[in-house]
C-alpha cells in the first residue's frame, strides 16, 4: 500500500482548487451580467417584467442551492442539451448569483433618492443616461461592499457542484480522503483552503463597509 | 419530440416527500433552538467576555463564515470518526447545523447588542440586578427584536443548506427527491416538485417566525 503525505494531499487539493477558483469566476461574472440585465428590467416601470424579476429572485432565493443545481443537470439533458457536470455547475452558479446580485443593487439603487431620477429627468436625461451618468456611480458606491461580501457566497457555493459530480475543491477531497484513509486531515485542508480564499474577500467586503459608511 | 411533463408519478409518493419535509422541519426547528443558544452564549461572549474568550469565539466564527457548510458537514461525519467520536447521519446533521447557525447568530446577536444604550445597562445595575439578569432582561430582548428579520433569515438559509445533510443519508426532503427520483426516472419533474417543496417550507418558516418572535421571545 502506498504511502501519502501530507504533502501529497495538499498538492493534489490545490490542483483541484483551481477549478474552485475558475468556477467561482465564470458565476460571478456571469452573475454580474446576468444581474445587471436584470436590474435594469426591474427598473424598466414595467409591471410586467418587474413582477417576472421578483419571481425570478424569490424562487432563487427560497430554494436550495443544491436543489438547483440538480434540476439544471437534468433538466439540461431533458430539453436535449448534452450537458455535463462542469457545464450545469456554471449556469447553476451563473443564475444563483444574478438572482442574489440584482437583489443587492435593487437595494443600492432603492437607497438614491428619487429626487436625482426627478432631476436628471427634468433635465431631458432618457432613462439609459439617468440611469449610467446620475444614479449608477452613487448606488455604485454603495453596492460595492455587499457585492464583494458575496462573492464568499459564491466561492463557497461552488462547493455543491462536487454533488453533481464535478471535481473541485470538496469533491477532491472527498475522493483524497478515500485513498488515504485520512478524512479528517483531509477536510480539514479542505477547510483551510475555502478560509485562504474566503477570509482575505471577506476582511476586504468589511474595510469596504468601514471606509464607505 | 415535444417535451412531456409526468408529474403523476412523483404526486402519488407523497407520503415519501410529506416524511423528508417533516424531517427538514424537524432538523431546522432543533438547530434553531441549539443554535439560537449558541449564538446567545458566543454573543455575549463576545461583548463582555474575558479576552481570551473573545479571540476564541471570533476565531470560530470566522472559521465557519468563511468555509462551506458541506465541508462542515463532511468533517463532522467522515472526520470526526478518526478521533472515535461515531455520529449517526441525523446527529452529524444537526450538530453540523448548529455549529453553522450558531456562529451567524452570534454575529448577527452581537450587532443588536451592542446598540443597547450604555444607560440602560447603568439603570439596570442601579437596581442591584445581577450581571446575568441585566443580560438575560434587560440587554436581550430589545437586541432580539432588533436583529429578528436578519435572524429569521438565516434560519431560512440554514434550512435551505441541510438539502445537502442528504449527502449523508440524512432522510430529509432532498434525500426524499433522491429516492423518488431513483425509483421513476422521472429525474427532472422530481427535482422540481422537491425545489418548490422547499420554495414552501421557507415562506412558511419564514411567516412561523415572524409570527412567533414578538409573541414569545420579545414582546411587542
Amino acid at each position: 500500500m502506498p504511502e501519502f503525505t501530507l504533502w501529497d494531499i495538499v498538492r493534489n487539493l490545490l490542483l483541484a482548487a483551481r477549478w474552485t477558483v475558475a468556477l467561482s469566476f465564470i458565476a460571478f461574472l456571469g452573475g454580474t451580467v446576468f444581474g445587471l440585465l436584470l436590474l435594469l428590467m426591474r427598473l424598466s416601470g414595467r409591471r410586467v417584467l418587474e413582477r417576472l424579476v421578483g419571481i425570478y429572485v424569490q424562487l432563487f432565493q427560497g430554494t436550495p442551492l443544491l436543489m438547483q443545481l440538480f434540476l439544471l443537470y437534468f433538466g439540461l439533458a431533458v430539453m436535449g442539451v448534452n450537458t455535463s457536470a462542469w457545464l450545469a455547475a456554471c449556469v447553476a452558479l451563473t443564475l444563483y448569483a444574478s438572482a442574489y446580485l440584482t437583489e443587492i443593487w435593487r437595494g443600492a439603487v432603492a437607497a438614491i433618492p428619487r429626487g436625482q431620477w426627478e432631476a436628471s429627468a427634468s433635465l431631458a436625461l432618457s432613462f439609459g443616461q439617468q440611469f449610467r451618468h446620475i444614479i449608477l456611480p452613487q448606488a455604485l458606491r454603495i453596492a460595492v461592499a455587499p457585492t464583494v461580501g458575496f462573492l464568499v457566497q459564491v466561492v463557497k457555493g461552488t462547493a455543491l457542484a462536487s454533488v453533481i459530480g464535478f471535481v473541485e475543491l470538496t469533491k477532491a477531497g472527498g475522493m483524497i480522503a478515500n485513498v488515504t484513509y485520512e478524512p479528517m486531515l483531509t477536510y480539514a485542508c479542505v477547510a483551510a483552503m475555502y478560509f485562504v480564499l474566503c477570509f482575505p474577500i471577506s476582511l476586504y467586503a468589511r474595510a469596504l463597509e468601514r471606509k464607505l459608511a | 419530440m415535444p417535451l412531456q411533463l409526468d408529474f403523476m408519478s412523483i404526486l402519488v409518493q407523497w407520503p415519501l416527500l410529506l416524511r423528508g419535509a417533516a424531517w427538514t422541519i424537524a432538523l431546522t426547528a432543533i438547530a434553531t433552538l441549539l443554535g439560537g443558544m449558541l449564538g446567545i452564549v458566543c454573543a455575549w461572549a463576545r461583548a463582555g467576555g474575558p479576552r481570551a474568550l473573545r479571540w476564541l469565539v471570533g476565531g470560530y466564527v470566522e472559521i465557519i463564515r468563511n468555509t462551506p457548510f458541506i465541508v462542515q458537514l463532511f468533517f463532522i461525519f467522515f472526520g470526526l470518526p478518526e478521533l472515535g467520536i461515531r455520529l449517526s447521519p441525523m446527529t452529524a446533521s444537526i450538530l453540523a447545523m448548529t455549529v453553522n447557525l450558531g456562529a451567524y447568530a452570534t454575529e448577527i446577536l452581537r450587532a443588536g447588542i451592542e446598540a443597547t444604550p450604555r444607560g440602560q445597562i447603568e439603570a439596570a445595575e442601579s437596581l442591584a440586578l445581577t450581571k446575568a439578569q441585566v443580560f438575560t432582561r434587560v440587554v436581550l430582548p430589545p437586541a432580539l427584536k432588533k436583529v429578528w428579520p436578519a435572524l429569521v433569515s438565516q434560519i431560512v438559509i440554514v434550512m435551505l443548506g441541510s438539502a445537502v445533510c442528504g449527502q449523508i443519508s440524512t432522510e430529509e426532503l432532498s434525500y426524499a427527491t433522491n429516492l423518488i427520483q431513483s425509483r421513476n426516472f422521472r429525474a427532472f419533474e422530481t427535482y422540481i416538485v422537491g425545489t418548490l417543496s422547499y420554495l414552501g417550507l421557507a415562506i412558511l418558516v419564514r411567516n412561523l417566525l415572524y409570527w412567533a418572535g414578538p409573541r414569545f421571545l420579545f414582546g411587542r
